[in-house]
């Protein structure tokens, strides 16, 4: 089922945006490759959402460069994002999954079912989308970016606004996506939730990248002050 | 007192002559609105969504055409169908065509605008989510106007109240014949201006129902439409 031109590995070579005066994010060096979940980490305004968006090739860089499997002009065909405020088509569940299909030839009607499966929302596939639960339309919403069968996925705040069962709905739903080799670059406010999902995690502050490493000598031994401030949960500012 | 009861009786008997007069009416108004939806909708959907020099004339002059006086798009479609207009020789002046004709030229820019704002507003909504699946030019256009599809509704009616109420265009184009272009509005100037007020009175009342009832349709659909769909 494979579209044969891979988007891995993402890589960021000092990937700058500006925005007026304000630079939201700052030379930032970063490769994304096949693995497990990457967590992104930091203050409101470290530029999380705008790396997430650059490195999907929706926002432009004002200087660095991005390149998707070696090459520099990719469109999105692999890889997916869920935004941290999903839009629901005006559609039924399972229509809004038969959208992000697009044109792909796949037996369509048994891909949303088991997209549906996946995100534990069969037999909800008839329901407007607009009427299911927050829980519900976030899931549905991740069932949407996967059905892209993304080589890499970009979650941002994926369980912002949601209550701790939804959360660890959502958390399962990654794990499964993650095993099954899906690259997952995600944000989270959550340490725990970092710990528990992270391969990797990167902190940023005011655009700019602190640390990035593994999750345990991230946690256990921070190299940098920032990080060991962050994580003790003291304000960054 | 005896107006309204002559008037009451008109509408009550089923007189022949009324229900020919509702019925090319609402052909004419129904049919225009028709045409000006398959010119509106995707000329303000594309304007929605493209950027271009002289952009914001454009939207302007399309929403001051909403109040384009009905008598002046009359004249226009006149000298167009005239004998010797451009057009003449089609011999389209004073046939319900050429009403239909007045009536989409009243009645698009309505919609156009209508639809033009109502997608505007849709695609800030729906533009990452668009961009991150990689949809083209023309699905945005397809999927914001049938993701609007209920608003629209709204757009429609808009054009039909337009159409249904205006005398001005299609009086001049359609030049009231009797049994051939004479609609409601037309006859309710003709009776009036006669002193024939129980007709013109059962007229107005029968147009008004009409206005109601296709409003109320309208509703209906959206209604049933947005619980099944969301």
């Amino acid at each position: 089922m494979r579209a044969p031109l891979a988007d891995l590995p993402v890589v960021l070579a000092n990937a700058t945006v500006v925005a007026g005066a304000v630079t939201i994010l700052d030379r930032v060096s970063l490769t994304f490759a096949a693995g497990p979940p990457t967590v992104l980490i930091g203050p409101n305004g470290a530029g999380k959402t705008t790396l997430l968006r650059a490195a999907m090739g929706l926002t432009r860089l004002t200087q660095g460069e991005i390149t998707w499997g070696g090459r520099a002009d990719a469109p999105p065909t692999r890889r997916a994002i869920l935004f941290q405020l999903p839009v629901m088509l005006r559609r039924s569940a399972a229509a809004n999954i038969d959208y992000a299909l697009g044109m792909t030839d796949v037996p369509r009607t048994q891909r949303i079912d088991e997209l549906l499966a996946l995100v534990g929302l069969q037999g909800l596939g008839r329901r407007p989308a607009r009427r299911l639960s927050g829980g519900e339309q976030q899931r549905l919403a991740l069932a949407r970016a996967l059905a892209r069968d993304p080589a890499i996925l970009f979650l941002d705040e994926p369980t912002a606004s949601l209550d701790p069962a939804a959360t660890k709905a959502i958390e399962d739903i990654i794990r499964a996506v993650a095993a099954r080799g899906v690259k997952v670059v995600m944000s989270t406010h959550d340490l725990g939730q970092a710990r528990r999902l992270g391969g990797d995690i990167v902190l940023l502050h005011r655009g700019r990248l602190i640390e990035h490493g593994p999750a345990k000598d991230f946690f256990d031994s921070p190299r940098s002050d920032e990080t060991r401030k962050f994580i003790a949960a003291e304000l960054l500012v | 007192m005896t107006g309204e009861t002559s008037a009451l009786q008109l509408v009550l008997t089923g007189d022949p002559g009324l229900y020919a007069i509702v019925g090319l009416s609402l052909l004419v108004s129904l049919s225009a609105v028709l045409c000006a939806a398959l010119i509106g909708v995707p000329f303000g959907a594309l304007l929605a969504l493209t950027r271009f020099p002289g952009r914001a004339g454009v939207i302007v002059v399309l929403n001051a055409l909403m109040g384009l006086p009905p008598v002046v798009a009359g004249l226009a479609i006149y000298l167009l169908l005239s004998r010797s207009g451009p057009l003449g020789s089609l011999g389209l002046l004073f046939t319900p065509q050429a009403m239909i004709i007045a009536q989409t030229l009243l009645v698009t820019p309505i919609i156009a605008a209508l639809t033009r704002q109502t997608v505007e507003d849709l695609w800030a909504e729906y533009r990452d989510e668009l961009a991150a699946l990689d949809v083209g030019p023309i699905g945005r256009v397809a999927t914001l106007v049938w993701d609007a599809r209920f608003s629209l509704v709204t757009a429609l009616l808009a054009g039909f109240g337009r159409a249904a109420a205006e005398v001005g265009a299609i009086i001049i184009v359609g030049g009231n014949i009797d049994g051939f272009t004479r609609t409601m509005t037309t006859a309710i100037a003709l009776e009036t201006s006669k002193g024939d007020l129980p007709l013109a009175i059962g007229l107005g009342l029968v147009l008004i129902a009409i206005i109601i009832l296709i409003n109320a349709l309208a509703w209906g659909a959206r209604r049933a439409g947005e619980r099944y769909a969301g």
